[in-house]
């Protein structure tokens, strides 16, 4: 069973984000880039079925040089090899034509199964993952908290909680299952597991390497333009509820919310 | 040139989601701006009775895909009737709610038609008679105002509980018209073989009007009954910080955060949380946020409206008992 993880770099979630000067980009100086989240889960998930099928994983990541750090990390944790798509080009790509490139470094490999995030913890778009799909013409299974792969390797039985509900969905394969919250507990990086990383494969990629035309990536190209960013609108300063006890606290919050805010 | 406003209704089980009321009543608002006529995409089997209802939240006309192999919902029938259609209608904007199932949809439909789509927006306008979206990014950290280049028609998805309800008028109704499509089966690659309800009953969070979460200060599962029994009261869902879902105190879907759900309640109460980063990003946008926490350096309070500073084990069963006052 071949699997194939994206991986995205994200700025930590620690991270205060402060806007440029520009008014249309972040700060990124003090930023420590990650490995995102939902992607961890996608890793883990693909060395479980790793574990059981037999096969091999590859890392997808899109981005500058230093996202590098994150596919070893991801090697470190047991996947096989990495692809590392990088052009100055594509510097400012929005969603659509990130996905159009990951894709294409996708397409020639032999993939099973393919792992996304369910969202990236920066622009929160959750996009990227269907629109991969829709390019390689394979289902897409999203927001996945389980994963049980047939015997016969043909097909997967996953299942997605919705609104009050889980639904247990039955897909063939190929397919693409973004991660949610829940699929599993990412493995740490062993000490051993770290050296073996830095000899395993990591393939650099660029535009012209996937036969692409970079006049339709990077910023120039955005179909989704940023107008401006702005920090969030501030929060009153609240208050802090008065009174000897609990009691009287209580029953002045409760006054509060039903005659003040009027949400009681 | 496209014209037009679609949306995409929702509907679970023959019932239309609240959800779908929210982006209907905001397409309504931008169809006005734009003086132009609002549509509502209804699909399901057995559903053309219920395109009544979005007559009356402002829709000009009901296009409806009434076909078994559209209940419930995939991904793969959805995508390939609603892309069709709408290549064919060529709408001037397209929105959908930010539901599980618009999330799945939207990104599908976006890369079919190969446009570009603001996801999970806060809020919509019409500058120069294009749309312009507003959306959280960074979990509430920042917010990007975004506009959409060559790109038709303009796509976005609206966070549930955000967009304001228009008040339904029964003395209004839409054109229902059948619409034209076709399914091909052999597309179909994916089936829902189960549905597991939720027995609790319980509003997701991402849809509930209020929220009583508890954190690490709850001290374990066994105490979360306390905030269980205000939520009963009030008509609340019941959340969690990151820290009591990875205690194993509280399923993973109870996470609010910005590596859980985002959730925008007309009312958040905190019980024992600190309020991080990560846990402020994912509730910012609640409408009234109470913190109780006994450390009143606790930052939760910088971002609380009310707060109270006290042992929640005494402040949640005290509260629990004077908002029986109000009710
Ligand atoms: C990659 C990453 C992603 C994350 N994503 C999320 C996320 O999505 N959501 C999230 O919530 N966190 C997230 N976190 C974790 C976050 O950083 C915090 O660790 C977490 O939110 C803390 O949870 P807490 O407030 O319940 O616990 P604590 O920070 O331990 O706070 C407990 C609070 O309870 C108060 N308290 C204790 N006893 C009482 C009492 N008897 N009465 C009243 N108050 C009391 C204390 O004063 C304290 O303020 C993430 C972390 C990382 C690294
Ligand atoms: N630049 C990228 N490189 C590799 N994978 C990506 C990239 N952008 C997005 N993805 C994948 O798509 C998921 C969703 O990201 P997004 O659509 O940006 O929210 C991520 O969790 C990744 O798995």
């Amino acid at each position: 069973m071949n699997i194939i993880v994206c991986l995205k770099q994200v700025p930590d979630t620690e991270s205060q984000i402060k806007i440029g000067s520009d008014g249309v980009s972040i700060v990124t100086d003090d930023i420590k880039w990650v490995m995102n989240p939902y992607d961890e889960f996608g890793v883990e998930e693909a060395l479980k079925l790793k574990e059981k099928f037999g096969g091999e994983v590859t890392v997808v990541g899109l981005g500058p040089k230093r996202v590098t750090e994150s596919i070893r990390t991801a090697l470190a944790m047991g996947a096989d090899k990495g692809v590392l798509v990088t052009d100055d080009a594509l510097e400012g790509s929005d969603a659509l034509a990130t996905a159009k490139a990951i894709a294409a470094a996708i397409k020639d490999l032999e993939y099973d199964v393919i792992f996304t995030g369910q969202r990236g913890v920066d622009d929160d778009q959750g996009l990227v993952g269907a629109a991969v799909a829709e390019l390689l013409d394979i289902p897409q299974l999203s927001l996945i908290t389980k994963v049980e792969v047939a015997e016969d390797g043909n097909t997967v039985k996953v299942e997605r909680p919705i609104e009050g509900e889980t639904l247990v969905i039955e897909s063939s394969l190929p397919a693409l299952i973004t991660a949610q919250k829940g699929l599993n507990e990412p493995r740490y990086a062993s000490l051993p597991g770290i050296m073996k990383a830095k000899k395993k494969p990591l393939e650099e990629k660029s535009l012209g390497d996937l036969g692409l035309d970079a006049s339709e990536f990077g910023a120039d190209a955005r179909k989704l333009k940023i107008l401006e960013l702005t920090p969030p609108p501030a929060r009153e300063a609240g208050k802090i509820v008065e009174g000897e006890t609990p009691q009287e606290k209580a029953a002045e919050l409760a006054k509060l919310l039903h005659e003040e805010a009027k949400v009681l | 040139m496209a014209q037009g406003v679609w949306t995409i209704a929702e509907q679970r089980d023959g019932a239309i989601r609240k959800i779908t009321y929210e982006i209907v009543s905001e397409g309504r608002r931008l169809a006005d701006a734009l003086g132009q006529e609002l549509t509502v995409v209804l699909l399901g089997s057995n559903i053309k009775d219920k395109a009544g209802e979005l007559g009356q939240y402002g829709a000009d006309k009901v296009l409806v895909c009434d076909d078994p192999k559209l209940d419930p919902y995939t991904t793969d029938a959805y995508a390939s009737v609603i892309s069709g259609l709408v290549k064919e209608g060529d709408p001037a904007i397209l929105l959908l709610g930010a539901s599980v199932e618009g999330k799945d949809l939207s990104g599908r439909l976006a890369a079919k038609l190969d446009v570009a789509m603001a996801q999970d927006c806060t809020v919509f306008a019409i500058e120069d008679g294009n749309l312009v979206a507003t959306r959280p990014i960074y979990a509430g950290k920042a917010y990007a105002k975004v506009t959409f280049e060559n790109s038709f028609p303009q796509m976005g998805t609206a966070r549930p509980n955000v967009m304001s309800l228009v008040e339904p008028d029964a003395s209004r109704s839409a054109d229902i018209a059948d619409a034209d499509f076709s399914l091909d089966d052999g597309a179909l690659k994916t089936k829902v073989v189960d549905v597991v309800k939720d027995e609790s009953g319980k509003i997701d969070l991402t849809e509930a009007d209020k929220i009583v979460s508890g954190g690490r200060g709850m001290k374990g599962p066994e105490n979360y009954n306390i905030l269980e029994e205000l939520a009963d009261l009030i008509g609340a869902s019941v959340g969690a910080s990151r820290s009591a879902v990875d205690a194993g105190w509280r399923p993973h879907s109870d996470q609010v955060g910005q590596t859980g759900k985002v959730v925008s309640p007309n009312l958040y109460v905190a019980c024992g949380i600190s309020g991080a980063i990560q846990h402020l990003a994912g509730m910012s946008t609640s409408k009234v946020i109470v913190a109780i926490n006994k450390d009143e350096d606790a930052p939760i309070f910088q971002k609380a409206d009310y707060g109270v500073v006290g042992d929640l084990f005494d402040v949640v069963p005290a509260l629990t008992e004077e908002v029986k006052k109000y009710l």
